[in-house]
């Protein structure tokens, strides 16, 4: 059976004189993990914005298998978790299903607890974000974006800010999951080469279009010449000094 | 000078109007969330119960004041017997529905718009759009409506407590007859003079509440700098915004109000 495509065709997006997103195109297979790369400030968060709904693109589309109008469902992974302070953990989880579904309290916590279990949240469901450590808030945060069952969940950097041993942690906490609960991932990240461990494509983001997309063996056997510098910036920078 | 004028006469207009569209599309949001009596008294506390005492106080001491000054131009006049009339009134009509919007302003008002601010910087507003659920709905109608059924009260108690510390200066302390300081008040106080006063608390309750709300939820485009400055930009903005828009729509309202 032919798995569905996430179809992104045309999408363009310009702040001003600044042309972030050219009419880009781009396949995405459901049920597998996609990671933007690029520079910092290329528009990869940008691409994600437009693809949750929160910026509207100025023009173009984004369709399951090319039939207008039909968007799985996403949930978004915000780079500093964007948890309610004000809300426990337990309260943070719940958030979207007590605000958006008809549910009885019974229901709901029965959900609830149940991803507390399998995220090992349970000491820390009654705590507030600020009390818990980051590895917990990234986890958090992903409970509350698992609750209603979205098919895609998009990440915006999940590791920005952490030390190589945690970055390591949260890439296998991304793999473990979605092996266990089965959605697709679209990340944006410029951890390369780590991330190339755990994504099934790649695509490359340069000067709002996509250089290169394939995966990250293909990437690895013919770089473009132009992403090498950005693939061994020690390299590059080596060879512009000599 | 004349572009300048223009262009900022054209932006005030323009923010005029989002103001206006943002606090329509608030009110309109109340039902579409769940669980929103549960959020309308969490927010009539904030707003309401948390700023009981800062009225009572700021109430007590403007009536005691009052009672000062208006006993001291009215026995210029041999009219202190007048005293419960024009302390009653004032307070009533004016500086009852005024002083207790400032107040609320102050307390509520800007603690309102540093926390929608900071949610809106720790991207929480962005993650409540993600979720399908309307931030307006969310964060600014409850307090919004709470706005309208808190003002008043505090306004009422602004009053009565207003009215007995001119009762306390004037009665007590300076020796107005006690009788004829209540008997004012009753003869001349009507129900019109009360409503109005009303009118106008329920008028500055929305219009604070949505300027804060407005600023601290715009934060990230209203302010200069980004981060916790930016934050602070925008709450004190509100602050001196909503001070000013109280005491323009004061006036507006009066001229309305006296000449019905």
């Amino acid at each position: 059976m032919k798995s569905s495509n996430l179809k992104i065709r045309g999408l363009s997006k310009r702040f001003d004189d600044l042309v972030v997103l050219d009419a880009i195109d781009l396949d995405i297979p459901l049920d597998s993990h996609t990671t933007v790369i690029g520079k910092s400030g290329i528009g990869k968060s940008v691409l994600l914005k437009c693809l949750s709904g929160l910026l509207t693109a100025d023009s173009g589309e984004v369709s399951l298998d090319g039939a207008p109008g039909k968007f799985p469902q996403c949930a978004y992974m915000f780079q500093q978790n964007a948890l309610f302070d004000s809300q426990t953990v337990w309260e943070n989880i719940a958030l979207p299903l007590s605000e958006k579904e008809r549910i009885s309290n019974k229901d709901l916590a029965q959900r609830v607890n149940s991803l507390v279990e399998q995220l090992d949240l349970e000491n820390a469901f009654d705590k507030y974000p600020a009390e818990i450590s980051g590895g917990m808030k990234k986890r958090v945060a992903l409970a509350r974006a698992l609750i209603t069952n979205p098919e895609i969940i998009l990440f915006d950097e999940p590791t920005t800010g952490l030390d190589p041993e945690r970055k390591f942690a949260v890439f296998d906490m991304i793999r473990s999951y979605r092996e266990r609960f089965g959605f697709t991932v679209i990340m944006v990240s410029h951890d390369v080469p780590e991330v190339f461990g755990i994504t099934d494509q790649v695509a490359w983001l340069d000067g709002g279009k996509f250089k290169f997309w394939g995966t990250p063996e293909e990437l690895n056997q013919s770089p473009p010449s132009e992403l090498e510098g950005f693939l061994n910036p020690k390299l590059s920078s080596q060879s512009s000094v000599a | 000078m004349i572009g300048r004028i223009g262009r900022k006469g054209i932006s005030f207009v323009s923010e005029l109007g989002e103001l206006t569209l943002f606090s329509a599309l608030s009110l309109g949001s109340l039902l579409q969330g769940r669980h929103m009596l549960e959020k309308l008294v969490r927010a009539i506390y904030e707003i309401g119960v948390r700023c009981i005492p800062i009225t009572l106080i700021v109430g007590l001491f403007t009536g005691l004041v009052l009672g000062l000054q208006l006993y001291y131009v009215l026995t210029k006049f041999s009219s202190e017997s007048l005293l419960g009339q024009a302390v009653a009134l004032s307070i009533i009509m004016e500086i009852g529905p005024v002083f207790t919007a400032i107040m609320i302003v102050g307390q509520a008002g800007s603690a309102l718009s540093a926390e929608i601010g900071i949610q809106r910087n720790a991207e929480q507003v962005d993650a409540l759009k993600t979720m399908q659920i309307n931030p307006l709905g969310f964060l600014v109608s409850p307090r919004l409506y709470a706005a309208l059924i808190c003002f008043p009260i505090l306004t009422a108690f602004f009053d009565i407590v207003g009215i007995f510390g001119g009762h306390l200066t004037g009665v007590s302390m300076l020796g107005v007859d006690g009788g004829a300081y209540w008997n004012r008040i009753y003869e001349s106080v009507s129900l019109r003079n009360v409503r109005d006063g009303f009118i106008k608390s329920l008028a500055f309750g929305l219009i604070t509440t949505a300027i804060c709300a407005f600023q601290g939820y715009f934060t990230h485009t209203k302010a200069s700098v980004p981060g916790a400055r930016g934050v602070s930009q925008t709450t004190t903005r509100a602050v001196v915004l909503s001070s000013i828009a109280i005491l323009a729509s004061d006036y507006l309202l009066t001229s309305f109000l006296l000449e019905k």
